[in-house]
Formats: structure tokens, sequence, C-alpha cells
């Protein structure tokens, strides 16, 4: 007995599609990987082998030097490599965290509810994500000062909290998850509005929670401080890459190895949380 | 009488709104507020330090008649932007539903590999190291090796090449919310439908991508080109991160670095509050004008 997907892909797929399907990707694949197999060589290279000529991709002598050599670079720097760790790990956690709150909350009630000023709202969400930081910078920082936040780490924070793009996600997913009746059947039952939304809503949305977590936690893993932040103090992990990197080609391996280091977090979470990742995505879509 | 209902239902209502209003406070104080103002501002002088005083549309004037360097960063956008904005939309909705004809588990790592550019956030400054224009550039060196070239190429000084780099580098970061949102739709397309369109005379995964999965997943479409819209028309940081700021002749200065340039070192807020209103304008007519196409789509 065929199985059903046989039975229709055997039809409208040729094996000699699959197999270019399969290739195309293959090449696709490689070329998005280059920059990580320079980075993974160059981390474990000894110097002498940084300058090889013939380039190798892969060290012939690995070694942790460059690891060593970081810390090493770090104890020297002006500020403890720890401060640009703490202040990294600091806006990712509290941004991160908050930014699912605060769009859940949101989320749910533009989901859910009838209320004068929510379609507006929603209209207005959706426009914004049009809108890249890059281009709100310059109204960004006037208002940042306006405020007293220029260098401090809630210049960075705060904004990430407010972002379109989670909350968006968020409403969407309440939106075709959670049945109208079922809300309606917690109330019959005399649920108030906020235990409705821990006890019924929260758990539902997992998936989504772990979409605006893995958003959030790139954003803000790879946020240098840009124009917000001058105090050497409360500068990020990306800023003291980017100091090694400026210190020239004797340190391509140390700045090999900062990269690295800094790259496993995100990926990790990112594995972890792929496949709740793509369910939210189905429901993305913008429907006019 | 119909105003007094409104204030009613809105009372009624006071716990939607409560719900709403730490996120509506960030993003009103962080998104909304920063674009009116760049729409007020742009009609202004403003330098930070004394109060701004309006002009009409004196910058916008002088944004097209008389700044050269303005009209060549628009030209660069459209470039950057054509090439990745349209490209990389299409490549990764085609890659998405590639991935989709494969197994389960090596979807799984396919996805991972093709989106691990934008998780990786800071690492497109390898590239910088790839295209270097000395002998330690990995490229330069390869070329040289295989006798290709006898002297270093320039890619990132030359105007010859450095358009080309930026575009290469643009594109490998273009897989991003769009791209996962296009596996979440192609997954989701309903099997029993592929199933009854082999039956009624699909002959090929061409006609199956046309007449089922393309109609299925418009929303998805126009959600990935909302991404596509917002992440072409920024584009900037990569010409910082290969060519400096400003680039060799402007070769690759764009409108986002052009905004920079007036914003962050000149601070003539006024003026560059009118290159951020032309580029908000032209992201909205975009969106319209991709809604308008993908209506036709399928």
């Amino acid at each position: 007995m065929a199985d059903k997907k046989q039975f229709s892909q055997k039809f409208s797929h040729s094996k000699g599609g699959n197999f270019l399907n399969f290739f195309i990707l293959v090449v696709v694949a490689v070329f998005m990987v280059i920059p990580f197999v320079f980075t993974v060589g160059n981390a474990f290279k000894p110097l002498d082998e940084q300058f090889l000529y013939p380039p190798s991709i892969l060290p012939k002598v690995p070694t942790f030097q460059n690891f060593l050599s970081v810390s090493s670079l770090m104890r020297e720097s002006w500020v403890p490599f720890s401060r640009y760790m703490f202040n990294s790990v600091f806006i990712t956690v509290v941004g991160t965290f908050f930014h699912v709150i605060v769009s859940s909350l949101g989320a749910y009630a533009v989901a859910k509810f009838e209320f004068p000023g929510r379609k507006l709202f929603f209209e207005l969400v959706v426009v914004s994500l049009l809108f890249n930081s890059a281009v709100t910078a310059i109204p960004n920082y006037l208002i940042m000062s306006k405020l007293g936040m220029i260098d401090t780490l809630w210049a960075i924070i705060l904004p990430a909290i407010g972002s379109s793009l989670g909350f968006f996600l968020m409403k969407q997913f309440i939106e075709q998850m959670i049945p109208d009746a079922m809300i309606e059947a917690a109330q019959i039952d005399g649920a108030a509005g906020w235990t409705i939304f821990m006890k019924i809503v929260m758990p539902i949305v997992k998936p989504a929670w772990l979409t605006l977590i893995i958003f959030s936690f790139q954003n803000l893993w790879n946020t240098a401080g840009g124009s917000f932040i001058f105090n050497e103090n409360l500068k990020t992990l990306p800023h003291a890459m980017s100091n090694i990197v400026a210190g020239g080609v004797a340190r391509t391996g140390s700045a090999a190895a900062v990269a690295l280091i800094m790259v496993i977090p995100p990926v990790v979470v990112f594995v972890l949380s792929q496949s709740n990742v793509i369910e939210t995505m189905g429901s993305s879509g913008l429907k006019e | 009488m119909r105003k007094y209902s409104v204030w009613q239902e809105m009372k009624r209502k006071k716990a939607c709104y409560l719900y709403i209003l730490p996120f509506g406070l960030l993003f009103f104080t962080f998104t909304v507020l920063p674009v009116a103002i760049s729409i007020i501002l742009s009609f202004s002088n403003y330098n930070v330090f004394s109060m701004p005083d309006f002009i009409g549309f004196e910058n916008y004037i002088n944004l097209f008649f008389n700044d050269d360097i303005f009209l060549k960063s628009v030209l660069n956008t459209l470039t950057i932007a054509i090439v990745t904005g349209p490209f990389g939309y299409i490549a990764s909705f085609l890659i998405a539903w590639m991935i989709n004809n494969l197994g389960q588990k090596i979807q799984f790592l396919m996805v991972l590999l093709i989106y691990s550019p934008t998780i990786s956030g800071n690492l497109y400054t390898i590239w910088a190291i790839i295209f270097s224009d000395d002998a330690n550039g990995y490229l330069n060196s390869l070329l040289s090796y295989f006798g290709l070239i006898d002297t270093n190429i320039y890619w990132l000084t030359d105007k010859q090449y450095m358009m080309t780099v930026v575009i290469i580098v643009s594109l490998w970061m273009s897989m991003g919310a769009g791209f996962l949102s296009f596996v979440a739709g192609i997954k989701g397309v309903d099997r029993s439908q592929l199933e009854a369109g082999s039956i009624d005379g699909i002959r090929n995964r061409w006609q199956e991508l046309w007449y089922i999965i393309l109609p299925s997943m418009k929303p998805q479409m126009l959600f990935g080109a909302v991404m596509s819209i917002n992440s072409a028309f920024a584009c900037g940081a990569v010409s910082t991160a290969m060519c400096g700021m400003p680039s060799t002749d402007y070769a690759v200065h764009t409108v986002v670095n052009h905004l920079t340039d007036y914003g962050n070192t000149r601070f003539e807020m006024g003026y560059a509050s009118a290159i951020a209103t032309v580029l908000f304008l032209a992201m909205i007519f975009c969106k319209k004008a991709i809604q308008k196409l993908l209506s036709k789509v399928g």
C-alpha cells in the first residue's frame, strides 16, 4: 500500500528535480557558512599560521592560544572584560524578559477584545514594521537626551521592549491559537481577566514566547551601543570585539576567538527553539 | 450623543487599555514619536543647541536640487535595494520552498545554516577580511595562488568592485524573519490540497508552486515583503563596515549613511529629518506597490 504522501510526490516531483533541489540548497548553505568556517579556523590557528601563504581554512596545529590571549588582551584593556560581559548579558536578559511580558499583555488585548482605537493601534504597529531603527535613530537620540537616558543602558533596553515585530507576531499567534469560546467559557466560570491571561493564554502561546525570545535575544546581544552610549563602562561585547579587531591584523586570531564566543549563545537559543519559532511564524501572515 | 457612547465604551473596556499601556507607552515614545518628530523637524533648521526655526520646504529643495551626494546615495540605495530586496525576497521564498522538499531532519539543519547569518549579527565583518585589499585578504591570496591575478584587487576601495561586494554581503544577510515566515507558511499548506492537485493534473513542482502553494501563502508573502523593505531601505551598516565612512568617492554611500552623517556628525537635525522622511515615504509607497502586485500572484 502506497503512502498517500508518496503518491502525490511521485507524480509531481521528478527525481532529477529532487537532486537539483538538493544540490542548489547545498551551494546556498555553503555560501552562508563561509564566514563561520573562517572564524572557527582562525580562532584555533596559532599566530604563525594566520598569515600562511597560501591561506588554509583549517589550522594545521590547532591551539587555544587565541582564547587565552583574549583574556590577557582584556586584562590590559581600559575597562575590565567582565564589565562588557555584564552589560551585554544585562540588556539581553532584562530587555528580552520585559519584551515578552509587555508584548504578550498588549497583544492579548488587541487580539481578543473589541475596544475603541484597537484597529488604529494595530495598523500603526503594522506600518512601523517597515521602519528600521537605523531610520529613526536621529529623532530617537533627541528623545533619549530629553529623557536623560543618553549614557544609560535603558536607552537600549526600553526601545527593544517596545519593539513592534514581537508584538505583531504575538498578536497574530494569539488570534489564531486561542478560540474566543475558550475565553468566554473561563469568564462564565468566573475567572478574572488577569487569571485568564496567566493561566490560560500564556501557557498556550509558549511557542510564541520562544519566538519573541529568539528575535529579541539576537537583536540585543548584537547591540554595540550605537549613538546612545559613550561611557566605556556601559559598552557591550560587540563593542569590545570591534576594539580587538581595530588592534590590527596581528589580532586576527583573538578577534575570531571572541566572535566565536559571541555567536554561540544565540545559535544555541535558536537550535533549542527552532520548531516553536516555525510554528509561530506560520501565523505571521499579513492579511489585506 | 455618539461621542458619549464611545466614551462609555472606553470606560467599560478600561482593562484593555491597561493591558496595552506598557507596550503602547514604549511603542509611542520610541517608534511613533520619532517618526512624527522627523516629519516636523524636516521643515526646520535645527542644530540641537538652539530652538528650531521653521524654513518650509527648504531642506527638501536642497536635498533634491543642491545635494549631489544625496542623489548619489539614493542611486546607491536603490541599486542595493533593488538587488537585495526583490532578489533576496524571491530567493528566500524559493529556498524555503526547496527546503520543504527535504526530509525532516535535514530541513532542520538547512534552516539553521541558512538563517545563521541573521543569528550571528556582527559576524558579517568577517567579509571585510575575506575581501581585504592586501595580500592577507582571503580572496586576493586565493586568486593569486591559482595565478588568476598578479596584483591585489582593491575590492573595498576600487569603485569598480565596491558595490558588488556590498551587494554580496547584503544578500548573505537577507534571510531573516521573512525567510522563517516562508518556511512556516509552506509547511502549513494543506497536504490534502496538494494530493487533490496531483489528481487534478498538476504535472510538475512548478505548477504545484504556482497553483497551490503561492495562493495559500499570500499573507506570509506580504509579511516577508514588509521585512525585506525594512532591511533593503535601511542598508548602510554593511557599506560602513566594508568600505568605511565615507567610502571612496561615495561609491557605496547609502541614504542611511547620509542621514547618519548629517545627524550624528554635523548635527544638522532638520536636514537629517528631511532625509528620514523621504525614506519613510519611499518605504510606505513600496509596500503599497508590492501589495498591489501580490494581489495578482497565483
